[in-house]
């Protein structure tokens, strides 16, 4: 009994030790986030002893602490209170998410099912079609964009941004990926109880399919709360620039500033990353399904 | 169900979104094909000429060089690093936490990072700290006074930031894929002798081919993203060593260059959709 015993508590300490040396590398991957949090709480001072010698050219090394010597809100307020831009910004950033989220679902919903409920000659050519555009990077349609906004009169609006994201072929991927769990037994039994397609779709395929549409929303606002190429390419007013595009334009000078608005902006992605965890990774998984 | 009426379904549900990709998409695609073969003012035929332009440009060749080069050695690497985290992982029943930690990253919009790369790469910045730290303490070598950001250096530092961002997703494939092998081919190959590494070698790594073509796909479509940190971390004209591709086409559109534009839109585009015919090929010709 007792070398069992002692064997068991062998293999969850051998475990343990796994788990922390797994862990490690994760603090290098968390610096960051602590690096911001502590900095948005330092003084101009404080800030500029430990930083200045970024800039005089061989004297010294850049400084920190985990504990500011005199923490204060200050950054915090003046953030929030004193600079009326951060928050025009911020909402920039918020309605074109929110917007780009909600055409997505209203356009790449349906199509997913298309694809997932419905075998029709054709449909696996589409489907290809569409993995690719998925696939192609937004430099090589940036042109092809430009031309069709610059047609329509859109340039310089959020709407430039927003239109051609809204029809992007990747959430319809994850949605898919979500649609083809559902057993095909299931249509044909609603079918013969006289349901229409819709009602199949609203009633059978939507909650069914729940985790794909959550899994491409979670994804989906992290890559457009993120968004950078496409503002700056079709915005050119600095009024209508999401947060992603402000903050590389604050200056070491504000320092305290661009660490507080830094953390800021991360904290809406990071709830939707501790809320939408599971969705995330199930989003990842169904990426990876393959046709 | 009939066919035309099947047909007719899908027809309704796809319309939407078709409609939409055929009028931001496909269609001025098509256009941009058309322009590649015009000149870009008077949009008068050139032939071949965009091409030969492009081809003969000293930014386009050493952006396509640069990452064709970013690309080759990332993604090896990810996928390398990915499954040493994911086998070890796959062993612990309360991975949840430590995937969160390699997920997060992943969340963390890239101008909020910036600055801290920055704060790290710098001549004076954390990494020159900590190997002067390091050199002091050995007694191996005195203060490092490298240069990141201007110098060749600049690549590595690319590299890095892209394995730190995509890790967590290529952990998490890796780890879906080994832990859908099951545990009986697992236990048989234990019966038959097979160690740890004997294990992995004959019964993991087949089965997971699937995986791994994913995990190519989805790193290839990041590593185009790799220009946001590329730009925010060195500006629109950085070292050579990571002037990429994505460089050369925002440059082009900010002076308006849309011929040369246009050809380079084609030759990737085409590119792309070869390496991806080619990877889904060999794909599938193991499947089979």
């Amino acid at each position: 009994m007792r070398t069992k015993f002692s064997f068991v508590k062998k293999k969850e300490l051998h475990k343990g030790i796994l788990a922390v040396i797994l862990l490690l590398p994760g603090i290098l991957v968390l610096m960051p986030v602590i690096l911001l949090f502590t900095g948005s709480f330092m003084d101009q001072y404080e800030l500029k002893e430990y930083l200045n010698s970024i800039f005089m050219d061989g004297i010294g090394y850049i400084g920190w602490k985990l504990m500011p010597d005199y923490p204060t809100f200050e950054n915090y307020k003046k953030l929030l209170f004193l600079s009326p831009q951060f928050f025009v910004l911020f909402w920039n950033s918020m309605k074109m998410t929110a917007c780009i989220l909600a055409g997505q679902l209203l356009i790449g919903v349906p199509a997913a099912w298309a694809f997932a409920a419905y075998r029709v000659r054709g449909g696996k050519g589409l489907f290809a079609l569409y993995v690719v555009l998925m696939l192609l990077p937004f430099q090589v349609t940036m042109l092809s964009s430009y031309l069709v906004l610059n047609r329509l009169s859109l340039l310089n609006t959020q709407i430039a941004v927003i239109l051609p994201a809204i029809f992007s072929t990747f959430p319809i991927f994850l949605v898919y990926g979500g649609f083809r769990g559902i057993p095909a037994q299931l249509f044909e039994a609603a079918r013969i109880d006289g349901a229409g397609e819709a009602v199949i779709f609203f009633k059978i395929g939507i909650p069914l399919g729940k985790s794909g549409i959550m899994s491409a929303m979670v994804l989906g606002f992290l890559e457009y709360w993120n968004m950078m190429e496409q503002p700056m390419a079709f915005l050119d007013e600095k009024s209508l620039w999401p947060l992603s595009l402000y903050l590389p334009e604050i200056t070491w000078a504000q320092a305290g500033h661009a660490f507080c608005a830094s953390f800021i902006t991360l904290i809406p992605a990071a709830f939707v990353f501790v809320m939408g965890q599971d969705y995330l990774e199930q989003g990842i998984i169904y990426s990876g399904l393959k046709e | 169900m009939k066919k035309s009426k099947r047909r007719a379904a899908f027809a309704v549900f796809l319309a939407p979104s078709f409609c939409g990709l055929g009028i931001f998409v496909l269609l001025p695609f098509l256009d941009v094909v058309r322009r590649s073969f015009t000149t870009a003012v008077t949009g008068k035929f050139t032939g071949m000429g965009n091409y030969r332009m492009i081809f003969g440009n000293h930014a386009f060749l050493t952006a396509v060089k640069n990452t064709l080069r970013f690309t080759s050695v990332c993604i090896p690497l990810l996928v390398l690093i990915g499954f040493l985290i994911a086998m070890p992982l796959s062993k612990l029943k309360n991975a949840g936490l430590i995937k969160s930690v390699y997920l997060f990253p992943l969340a963390m919009p890239t101008a909020t990072i910036v600055m801290v790369w920055k704060m790290v790469f710098y001549k004076q910045g954390f990494l020159n700290l900590f190997l002067s730290k390091m050199g002091e303490w050995t007694g191996l070598w005195g203060e490092v006074h490298q240069d990141y950001l201007g110098t060749g250096a600049a690549f590595w530092v690319l590299v890095c930031s892209y394995i730190w961002k995509n890790a967590g997703y290529t952990i998490v494939l890796w780890l879906a894929g080994i832990l859908s092998i099951p545990r009986e081919l697992l236990e048989a190959a234990k019966v038959d002798g097979a160690g740890e590494l004997g294990q992995i070698r004959y019964v993991i790594l087949p089965n997971l081919k699937g995986t791994l073509y994913t995990i190519v796909i989805l790193s290839f479509l990041n590593s185009f993203k790799i220009y946001r940190e590329a730009y925010l971390v060195a500006g629109a004209y950085p070292n050579e060593s990571i002037y990429l591709l994505q460089h050369t086409f925002n440059n082009w559109f900010v002076n308006m260059e849309f011929d040369k534009m246009a050809a380079a839109a084609v030759c990737t585009g085409a590119f792309l959709l070869i390496a991806i015919l080619l990877l889904q090929r060999m794909w599938d010709r193991d499947e089979a």
